[in-house]
């Protein structure tokens, strides 16, 4: 195993895919000459030259629009946003074109590429550059979308996404690319997209959390245990297509369920799970579904208002001793 | 009510309207296409050092005024940078050091209350020469109920409905449609007000900013669209990002005047301004490049590997604070006591919105609610 930065656990996907198949290049803001505004891919201008590592002017729909039609002509592309929130100018490209060409071509054309960038809340940012757009791209039949929360599986499912077929869209996040964190050194590492994680196992409630949010529920499994309670925590590290079997597994044992999700809550992530679960595991369930989710407004800039809007720990410790009634 | 009707296709604008005029071979033989075409365009163009404040019809006290406005955006920021470090303030902050004369030689030139301003998110610059008082930009920054958007949009958000700042906004090059539709308010309404929208060279690749100058010549709209060229989008310089980098050439494309000026003189701002802000009266619609430069990064981390300290060097040289202090000393508008004594009264001003945002208030936790919907009761979930 090796200790890896998420940043460098991205590049390191990046890197062996590369060398691996020709057609694969990176595109996007400050990647090349910049080394990345986040540093994910310092040393690859060096390593694979201009052709392969490019920098483009602020032009999220042009070159989104660009990875859609090179992917179609054979390339396997991976575009950087700077962060998701600025997919939004190029929504149009990945909704309409990366996720629908196959389909209306009556499977001719395929769209090999890989969206990817940092997602979520970052902190002080105010309204526009706060956004957990996973809820919004998941409901768009025709893209995959995954959320690793840690180093390993970041390497794992990156690599897993640029040999996809499909159009993915790969979330990453601001807060965490320093966060280091052991790393497989298997030759060619690869998780399978879809496959949900247990990170911890338990017997008495289940706690379902993607992305920076599974840190939160890790925190709280751990402050139950404190307390003689047994957490399970499930990571479904893919959000579509959701690994919803681990999930329903998991609750078939603990009969009880508190979700973590960083998405604004109306139609969202957190509801669609609890829509699945209710649908699979209703009679197995001893207490309604409770989800943590941010504020249901925009995010604010004050610093007691983001935290405020963020998901709270304290808020999912008390949401699991209530659906344990040992509150 | 003015009809807002487009442009009929048949008609020929006036060549004095006309920015750019394309010729058409005559030998050609018949067929619509001619046998060669090619385009002769003038620019007005507004160099450093050619308009002296009469040209602009400024008095000495309004030369003055600018003055202290210049330093009054470079002290607050100066104070604002430390702030950042002091972790009062978090979240981006773009500081504007280097772009002042852009600012206050636009509010110079229009009507403040009348006309409008938009802008990105390099914001504090033209919310203090717009009149925004430097206690409610600190006390946004500071997420205080105090600042200009109470505290929920931070440094690159400042607003003032009262001033006609239309925002501060962080999607580059989104605001600029938004500017023409407040150019189209003004000529629906009949308000005589114009809307100046400026964004970065960055910003210049965005489709949202062609679309935009499409739309205001196209309805023949109240609107000037001004690219402040600081050369670098981030660690990008224009010369990396554009086929084009004479950034006024886009004029051409929409048939509108285009104007290049020089943003490091006041007085080339502020007649550029008084120009095109009369054109736009008119319901001419404009697109001006104002080469400047910004001399810190782009942020507050931002290590600046793309470019060499003698760059910055010699452009500190040309410092519009500087310049203007220079041009009234040279002019014998006030002596350097007076300068300095001005230097004194704004630092006390930026010194005293640093308390006024330490005292003001964070804003209560049910404030999170208020201003999502017009409804105070509407039904969120929770
Ligand atoms: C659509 C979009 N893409 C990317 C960003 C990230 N970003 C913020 S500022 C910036 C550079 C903009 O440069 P420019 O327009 O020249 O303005 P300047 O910072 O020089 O004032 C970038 C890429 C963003 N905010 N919005
Ligand atoms: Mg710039």
């Amino acid at each position: 195993m090796a200790i890896l930065q998420y940043r460098e656990a991205l590049r390191a996907a990046m890197t062996e895919e590369m060398e691996r198949d020709e057609r694969v290049f990176l595109m996007g803001e400050e990647v090349a000459e910049y080394n990345g505004a986040y540093k994910v891919s310092e040393g690859m201008l060096e390593k694979f030259g201009p052709k392969r590592i490019i920098d483009t002017p602020i032009s999220e729909n042009g070159f989104c629009g660009l990875g859609v039609g090179a992917a179609m002509n054979g390339l396997r592309p991976i575009i950087e946003f700077m962060t998701f929130n600025f997919s939004f100018v190029a929504i149009d490209q990945i909704i309409n074109n990366a996720a629908k060409i196959r389909y209306m071509s009556g499977g001719q054309f395929k769209v090999p590429i890989v969206f990817r960038g940092a997602n979520g809340a970052a902190g002080q940012l105010a309204a526009t550059h706060n956004t957990s757009t996973e809820s919004i791209y998941s409901t768009v039949p025709g893209l995959k979308v995954i959320t690793p929360s840690n180093p390993d599986d970041a390497k794992g499912l990156l690599k897993s996404a640029i040999r996809d077929d499909n159009p993915v869209l790969f979330m990453e996040s601001e807060v965490m690319f320093g966060m280091k964190g052991e790393v497989s050194d298997a030759e060619d590492y690869i998780i399978p997209i879809g496959k949900a994680r247990i990170a911890r196992e338990g017997t008495d409630v289940t706690i379902v959390a993607h992305s920076k949010s599974y840190w939160i529920a890790m925190k709280v499994a751990e402050r139950l245990e404190y307390e003689g309670y047994s957490a399970e925590v499930i990571d479904p590290r893919t959000i579509r297509p959701l690994d919803i079997d681990t999930i329903v597994e998991s609750i078939k044992k603990t009969n009880r369920c508190v979700i973590i999700d960083e998405s604004n809550p109306f139609a969202s992530i957190s509801s669609e799970m609890t829509y699945q679960i209710q649908e699979r595991a209703f009679d197995h369930l001893d207490a309604p579904i409770v989800r943590i989710t941010a504020k249901d407004v925009p995010a604010p800039y004050a610093k007691n208002l983001i935290e405020y809007y963020m998901p709270q720990e304290e808020d999912a410790y008390q949401a699991c001793k209530r659906v344990m009634y040992v509150q | 009510m003015a009809k807002l009707t487009r442009k009929p296709a048949t008609k020929k604008a006036p060549a004095k309207k006309r920015a750019t005029k394309s010729q058409a071979d005559s030998d050609a033989q018949g067929g619509v296409i001619p046998d060669k075409l090619s385009l002769t365009v003038d620019f007005a163009t507004y160099p450093a050092g050619k308009y002296s404040h009469t040209d602009c019809d400024l008095s000495e006290d309004q030369v003055l005024g600018m003055y202290r406005n210049m330093l009054l955006q470079r002290r607050f920021e100066e104070r604002a940078a430390q702030m950042y470090g002091k972790q009062k303030i978090a979240g981006f902050l773009h500081l504007y050091i280097g772009q002042e004369a852009i600012s206050t030689g636009t509010a110079t030139a229009i009507n403040i209350g009348q006309d409008s301003v938009i802008t990105a998110y390099r914001d504090h610059g033209h919310g203090l020469a717009l009149g925004m008082s430097p206690n409610e930009g600190m006390a946004e920054m500071f997420g205080k109920v105090g600042g200009c958007s109470r505290g929920k949009g931070g440094s690159m958000h400042f607003f003032s409905k009262e001033k006609g700042l239309f925002g501060g906004h962080g999607i580059v090059g989104a605001h600029v449609p938004v500017g023409v539709g407040i150019a189209f308010g003004h000529k629906y309404k009949e308000s005589g007000g114009v809307a100046i929208a400026f964004y970065g060279d960055g910003a210049v690749g965005q489709g949202a900013i062609h679309e935009a100058a499409n739309l205001m010549s196209v309805y023949e709209l109240p609107a000037i669209l001004v690219v402040e060229n600081n050369q670098y989008a981030m660690g990008t310089s224009i010369h990396r990002a554009f086929g084009q980098t004479e950034f006024s050439h886009h004029s051409v494309a929409y048939d509108v005047k285009g104007a290049v000026v020089d943003g490091m003189d006041v007085f080339a701002v502020c007649k550029a301004m008084q120009d095109h802000v009369a054109l736009a009266r008119e319901n001419k619609p404009t697109m001006m490049e104002i080469r400047t430069y910004r001399y810190r990064g782009h942020s507050m981390s931002d290590p600046q590997k793309y470019r060499t300290k003698e760059e910055l060097e010699s452009k500190k040289n040309e410092d519009p604070i500087i310049r203007l202090k220079a041009y009234i000393l040279e002019n014998k508008i006030t002596n350097d006591d007076a300068l300095d004594a001005i230097d004194d009264d704004v630092k006390k001003e930026v010194m005293a919105s640093v308390e006024f945002a330490e005292n003001s208030p964070a804003p209560e936790l049910s404030e999170i609610y208020d201003n999502v919907y017009d409804e105070a009761d509407y039904p969120y979930l929770s």
